[in-house]
Formats: structure tokens, C-alpha cells, sequence
């Protein structure tokens, strides 16, 4: 199976990359079209702000070839926030897959933005990628949210619930990192590179 | 169901020339052992985090040795930060693309507090956590800086509740606040000083100093309000097992990370 992972301009790519060589996946880092299109899973990482992954995706002419794919996308954490409509956080136009938009999680008394943490997960929506996960602890740093809507797998919660695992399709998103989740954060992983291929 | 992030117990490691040491007040090292066996073993006890703390890498005007970060990265699936002679952007990169989550500075800090506002622009303030050390005098807290090497030490004249609002207006995600008068001791966290930094921190704050009993962890959690308890001496001597210690913080009542 070829896995690529595309190269969003992020500084700390190389946390997922060992993460699936945990699990014994050889990905390809990769900004080429050709390599990302011709893959059979496709993850889109990305840590940072959103405006500039937006640019650096624009730049390598990858905003329609994303847009595009058919077989199982995964975005993680920042990557996953790609995959909706605008973000609060520059104002950024993103990816438009999911139709919703981003905000910043609000700061409350007792309240630390960024969300930066392990926190737990529930289902709200049955599907073969989160039921195995429902009810985990995972590693969350972000400051911005997405919304629940019929997208949303699993939710989380910060003052606010939030969309924590989302699919739309044959997009697949994780707000925390299932790269620094131990046990519960590899058997996301290992549960998508095996979801069937239609 | 949790309504909040869990509290997080934090293990550092104080990395020299490879090796994981510990001192007590900055003082005395003695080598406690491998990195990578060290790392793999606190992950497998329930840690939420580590912070790794190369202590020659600030004084001595080098970077951190980015090869044993790589091999932590490789090993380990929980979040992990790396401290110590990060003083610019390219220093940081080459850390984070090592595998880093994030990366803390201090002295670098003190020294040009612009680098925080590169740092945060160039990788998000998630990634970005400001080290303090403090100390009391005269009834004032004060930061000092160079505090790996004690010959070295200096006191850049910063009251440290003043510095500790200025990284939050320059964008740190995260602060760690070493108390030092009570590094070392196991004489618990410095709770007064502690609820004054978290009045000021509207980000995750990370307790540092002077832990040495589990109701150290609890009152510092339940009393200071922080986010992260950091510790090495009970945890490297093996007197408080990590499993332990959070099933006695959820028996308190205090959101914990089943181990």
C-alpha cells in the first residue's frame, strides 16, 4: 500500500512520518500531484497557521488535486482543518470540503487557549474509522475549533464542544494528534490505512 | 465524561552529552541513564509529556544535539519538548524537524525577547514554550538566566511576573516557571508563586520545582490552578510510581489521563 503524506510546509512533519513507520508503513513526504493522486491513502498533516498552510499548498499548485482525490484522505489536526470552508484565523479560505467555518475556541475563567492536552473523545455518529476509538484520550494542541455538524464523528470538549473527528466522504479529519496519542492514537492510524477502498 | 483537558504529569529529563542526569539545584550531576530507555519507560507509565532538557547546550553557546531527538521521535508516542540552546528560527527547525512537538527557550529569550514573536510566527504558538527561572529576593520574584552552568548564572533584572506578561503579549503558547529556591528540595511546588504566574497566564502553565510527595501534586494542581506538573527527582528515583500517582490525583477529584 502507498501512503503519501504531503508536504503542507509544516516544520515538524517528521512526528507522523515515524509514527507509521511504528507501524511499519513506509510513506512518501511528498508535494509532486502525480505521486499524491497515484496513492492508495493520503495524509495531510500541518501544524501551524492556516493562511500560510493554505499559501504553501497554493504554491505547490495542490489546492485542486486535494479537492479532487477519491481514495481515503486524512487530515491531522491543522490538516484536518483544512478540510473546511474558512477559518476564523487569518481569515483563511480553505480547502472547502467540509461547508463550515472555524473559530477560536473562546478563553473562559479556568480556561487555557491554546487547548493543549490529552482529552477525551465520544461518538456521535457511528462509522467503522472512529468506533474502535470512542471514548480514548488523545493529544490535543489547537487554538481554533471546527463546529459539530453532520460531519462529525466524535466530538471533544473545551469550554465548547467541538468536532474532534470528522469525515466527509473519503475525507477523514482528526483535530488532536494521533502521532503523540500512544496506544489509542496508533489504532486511529492503523484503522485508517485499512478502511475498504471504494 | 471529562468537561476539561486532563492535568498533565510531565517527566524531565536533563540530558548531558547524551545521557540523562540529575543535579539538585543545578548543582552535583550524576549520570541516571540512557535517553531513549528512559523515554520509552516513562511513556509506558502513563506520562502525558515529556520535556528533555539538554543543560550544556545554553551556557556552553551550542545547540542541542539534534540526533537524539530524532531517536526519541522515532521511540516514543506522546508529545515531547526539547529545551535548552535553542537561540534562533533555524535552531528550532532543525529541533522540531527532528520529531519535536515543541521546543522551550529561556535564556535566548531574555537576552532578545523578539525571538519569541519569530519563533511563534514561524511555527504557531503551540509549538512555542518560554522557560523561566525565578527566585525570590527581597519579597520580589526576579528571573535569572544561564541556569544550566551555576558559574554562569546571571540576574538580567527582570521582575518575573512583568516577564511572564510580556511572552504571553509576544505569543508563547505554554510557560513553564521553575521555582528554584525550591528545585531540588522535594519541599513541594512553590504555590504562592505558582497562583501569581497562573493570574497571569491566560495560556497552559507548567509547574517546575520542589516536587516530593503525591500531595505535593495534588495541592499544587488544586491550589496553583496549573495545567502540567513537572518532576524528575521522585520520578527517576522511582519513589512515586506515575500509575500511582494518578490514580491518587482522580481519587482527588483532579481530571487525570487513565494510565
Amino acid at each position: 500500500m502507498s501512503i503519501a503524506v504531503v508536504d503542507s510546509g509544516g516544520a515538524n512533519i517528521s512526528s507522523i512520518m515515524h509514527a507509521l513507520h511504528r507501524l511499519e508503513i513506509e510513506p512518501v513526504f511528498t508535494a509532486d500531484a502525480a505521486v499524491i493522486r497515484a496513492a492508495d491513502r493520503v495524509i495531510l498533516p500541518g501544524v501551524g497557521a492556516a493562511g500560510q498552510a493554505m499559501q504553501t499548498l497554493n504554491k505547490y499548485g495542490l489546492v485542486n488535486i486535494i479537492r479532487e482525490l477519491k481514495q481515503p484522505v486524512l487530515g491531522i489536526c491543522l490538516g484536518m482543518q483544512l478540510l473546511f470552508e474558512s477559518s476564523e484565523e487569518d481569515n483563511a479560505e480553505l480547502l472547502g470540503i467540509i461547508p463550515a467555518r472555524l473559530s477560536r475556541l473562546a478563553e473562559q475563567p479556568g480556561l487555557r487557549v491554546p487547548h493543549m492536552g490529552w482529552n477525551v473523545i465520544s461518538r456521535l455518529k457511528p462509522d467503522p474509522f472512529g468506533d474502535p476509538v470512542d471514548g480514548k484520550w488523545f493529544y490535543f494542541v489547537h487554538s481554533y475549533a471546527a463546529p459539530i455538524g453532520n460531519w462529525t464523528l466524535a466530538s471533544s470538549t473545551h469550554g465548547q464542544p467541538f468536532s474532534a473527528l470528522v469525515r466527509q466522504e473519503n475525507f477523514y479529519g482528526a483535530q488532536f494528534h494521533p502521532e503523540r496519542s500512544a496506544s489509542a492514537g496508533a489504532a486511529l492510524l492503523k484503522n485508517f490505512m485499512e478502511i475498504s477502498c471504494k | 465524561m471529562s468537561q476539561k483537558v486532563a492535568r498533565r504529569i510531565v517527566p524531565c529529563l536533563d540530558v548531558r552529552d547524551g545521557q540523562v542526569v540529575k543535579g539538585v539545584q543545578f548543582r552535583n550531576h550524576v549520570v541516571i541513564g540512557d535517553i531513549i530507555e528512559l523515554a520509552a519507560g516513562y511513556r509506558d507509565q502513563g506520562a502525558d509529556e515529556l520535556v528533555f532538557y539538554d543543560i550544556t547546550a545554553s551556557p556552553e553557546g551550542r545547540r542541542v544535539d539534534v540526533d537524539w531527538v530524532r531517536r526519541v521521535s522515532e521511540t516514543i508516542d506522546i508529545p515531547f519538548c526539547v529545551a535548552g540552546g535553542i537561540r534562533s528560527v533555524t535552531d528550532a527547525r532543525e529541533v522540531l524537524a527532528q520529531g519535536a512537538d515543541k521546543i522551550s527557550i529561556n535564556t535566548p529569550a531574555l537576552e532578545r525577547p523578539g525571538l519569541i514573536n519569530e519563533l511563534v510566527s514561524a511555527f504557531g504558538s503551540q509549538c512555542v514554550v518560554i522557560g523561566v527561572d525565578s527566585i525570590a529576593t527581597d519579597g520580589q520574584y526576579t528571573v535569572r538566566s544561564n541556569t544550566g552552568t551555576p558559574d554562569a548564572m546571571r540576574a538580567p533584572g527582570r521582575k518575573t511576573m512583568d516577564w511572564l506578561a510580556e511572552v504571553v503579549d509576544r505569543g508563547a503558547g505554554e510557560v513553564v516557571l521553575n521555582c528554584m529556591s525550591a528545585d531540588g528540595t522535594r519541599a513541594g511546588y512553590d504555590i504562592e508563586q505558582l497562583s501569581m504566574a497562573r493570574a497571569i497566564l491566560p495560556i497552559p502553565l507548567v509547574a517546575s520545582g520542589g516536587a516530593g510527595s503525591v500531595v505535593d501534586f495534588i495541592e499544587v494542581f488544586q491550589q496553583a490552578d496549573v495545567d502540567a506538573a513537572l518532576a524528575a527527582t521522585v520520578f527517576h528515583s522511582g519513589q512515586i510510581p506515575i500509575p500511582e500517582l494518578k490514580k491518587q490525583l482522580a481519587a482527588a477529584g483532579i481530571e487525570v489521563r487513565p494510565c
